[in-house]
């Protein structure tokens, strides 16, 4: 069995060294997209995006990050959808390789609406180095990092091609002598996660399902916040068990509006399921993908600009009633 | 009554699903099985989905595991190592799954189809959450369209675990005890695994299918059980229901 390469270092004490020197103080982190990207987001970086694939994603970051043009990123493959859909676009595409290794427990497809043409291109190019995995064993490797300590066992990915393919390890129960996979901790070198609040500090609140981003914010060497609004801090001192993240693990908060658009955020707006269909009939001429890659994202200055391009407040407001099972309206013409 | 294949798969499935039991459920088919088994027989199936969301009432047909409709009047939205590990501690009865690839043994590939893992000819999402999920529920059922390029003798990625290579496999290998898949669902016919060989066993053929049309569209030899019976066609009433409550958009229902 060929030995699969780990891209990251499981070591605790590799970690402790780096959250030694992550700065405690409750000092103001507020940002735009683009300078929290400059600042925390560099080649060769491990990256790892919070959501599940189209729910509670930071898609202004993930098109900063082309913007910007980072290149060799390590990247966590967790249910990532349409969040990995825009990195795939920095690969094959005339500007560098975004992606250059993946831990893969679900990538390429787009869940019920179908796969990616240009992921797929990606990772059938045989350009980037992949390693795979499954969305709780994934999920189990942030808890580890979460927690500080190398790894943690499951009785999940035993006897699969999933197991010779990844990076995990058998080991005997000292106690009853069971068999197990040990997952080795990932401690990202960049985390981003978008949520519903946070003040200007970084802490955070989400609502819906949290998937793997309690043990994410935690596992991240860096972390980036996306915000839908900012609320004050005095709010977050009234309510302090509605807080999911706590500023001390936050390098940076950004206030993105509609910031998981096109994808669904749960009580706010559901996913625009028109624009993320464009997206895989576009991709399958690269030429048409190209020009739709430059007038949604190249071409733009910001988040805001592509919101807009995408039809704007009137279109986000049906999204919004679409959210509430509301009966649609003459707004959505 | 006319119905369509699809239409009887998701039937058959949802009657598979016991009242009062626990079931991690994907989207597609097996979410519509489980929308109408709770609209039926099993009103308090508790249905749990992989991104954190427990036991929503599905008001809609979810696009994804992990959005709004999968917490719709749920009595709790986790996450997802949370849900995992209710699987992990042998708390959910069933899981319902898919793939591009099955084996005589119930092993699903998701991974990649022909080529090499770097360099392959057609690369699929991989696990997901189907490992995990094939690992520790009790019994996983797998709905899949029945032709020979799906019902392979040998899969191009053991992604998610059946009985791996045999009686004793998942056992040795260290996955819980007593689990494995269960019944498979096609458009054909439906089938379990035989209890001593663990290999797939026909069990009812649908409405109008011949023995000899399920074997020629499977890429093995499958065991026959000693009782084959013919699948019962939906009733009205699960037409009705799928038809009108399920999915009103057709969005499974016209994928034929």
């Amino acid at each position: 069995m060929a030995e699969m390469p780990l891209f990251s270092t499981p070591s605790t004490f590799a970690a402790r060294e780096a959250f030694a020197h992550k700065p405690r103080g409750l000092v103001d982190k507020v940002m735009s997209v683009t300078e929290a990207v400059r600042r925390f987001i560099h080649n060769g970086d491990y990256l790892a995006t919070g959501g599940f694939g189209t729910n509670r994603i930071p898609t202004a970051v993930c098109h900063e990050i082309l913007r910007q043009g980072i290149q060799n990123l390590s990247f966590a493959g967790h249910t990532a959808t349409h969040d990995f859909q825009i990195l795939c676009a920095g690969n094959l595409m005339g500007r560098g390789q975004t992606l250059r290794r993946v831990d893969a427990a679900y990538i390429v497809g787009l869940e019920a609406r179908g796969l990616s043409p240009h992921a797929r291109r990606v990772m059938e190019s045989g350009t980037v180095e992949v390693v795979e995995w499954s969305n709780y064993t994934l999920a189990l490797r942030y808890t580890a990092a979460a927690m500080g300590v190398p790894f943690l066992p499951t009785h999940s990915l035993l006897g699969t091609d999933t197991y010779t393919h990844s990076a995990a390890r058998a080991v005997t129960c000292p106690f009853t002598g069971e068999k197990l996979a040990a997952v080795p901790a990932l401690y990202p070198d960049v985390a981003v996660i978008h949520v519903h609040e946070a003040d200007r500090f970084g802490n955070c609140r989400l609502r819906g399902p949290s998937v793997a981003d309690w043990d994410l914010a935690r596992a991240a060497r860096r972390l980036i916040i996306t915000c839908e609004r900012l609320i004050p801090d005095d709010a977050i001192r009234q309510h302090p068990h509605l807080t999911v993240i706590p500023f001390f693990c936050v390098d940076a908060v950004c206030e993105v509006p509609f910031g998981s658009y096109p994808g669904n955020m749960p009580d706010e707006y559901f996913s625009d399921e028109d624009h993320l269909k464009l997206w895989l009939e576009v991709e399958r001429d690269p030429h048409a993908f190209r020009q739709f890659l430059e007038d949604h994202i190249y071409g733009v200055r910001d988040f805001t600009e592509y919101l807009e391009r995408c039809g704007g407040l009137r279109r986000l407001q049906t999204l919004r009633r679409r959210e509430f099972q509301l009966p649609h309206s003459d707004l959505a013409s | 009554m006319d119905y369509t294949a699809t239409e009887l798969m998701i039937c058959c499935a949802s009657r598979e699903l016991e009242d009062g039991k626990t079931a991690a459920i994907g989207t597609g088919l097996p979410c519509a099985a489980a929308m109408l088994a709770q609209r039926l027989h099993a009103p308090n199936l508790v249905i749990l989905f992989e991104a954190g969301g427990v036991a929503p009432l599905l008001p809609t047909m979810p696009v994804s595991v992990g959005d709004s409709t999968t917490i719709h009047r749920a009595v709790m939205a986790t996450s997802m190592a949370d849900v995992m590990q209710f699987c992990q501690r042998g708390l959910v009865d069933y899981t319902f799954l898919s793939g591009a690839q099955i084996d005589p043994y119930g092993n699903l590939n998701s991974t990649y189809i022909g080529g090499s893992h770097l360099k392959p000819q057609v690369r699929l999402p991989g696990s997901g959450g189907a490992n995990d999920l094939a690992s520790f529920c009790w019994r996983t059922l797998i709905i899949i369209k029945h032709d020979r390029r799906k019902f392979v003798p040998k899969l191009d990625f053991l992604t998610t675990p059946g009985y791996l290579t045999g009686p004793g496999a998942r056992e040795a290998a260290g996955l819980p005890p007593q689990t494995g898949p269960y019944r498979v669902i096609t458009d054909l016919a439906v089938l379990d695994f035989h209890p001593v060989s663990k290999r797939m066993r026909l069990c009812s053929v649908h409405p109008g299918v011949t023995l000899e049309q399920v074997q020629a569209a499977t890429g093995f030899p499958l065991e026959i059980h000693e009782q084959l019976q013919t699948t019962a066609p939906p009733t009205p009433h699960e037409l009705e229901l799928l038809r009108q409550q399920v999915d009103p958009q057709r969005y499974l229902l016209n994928r034929n």
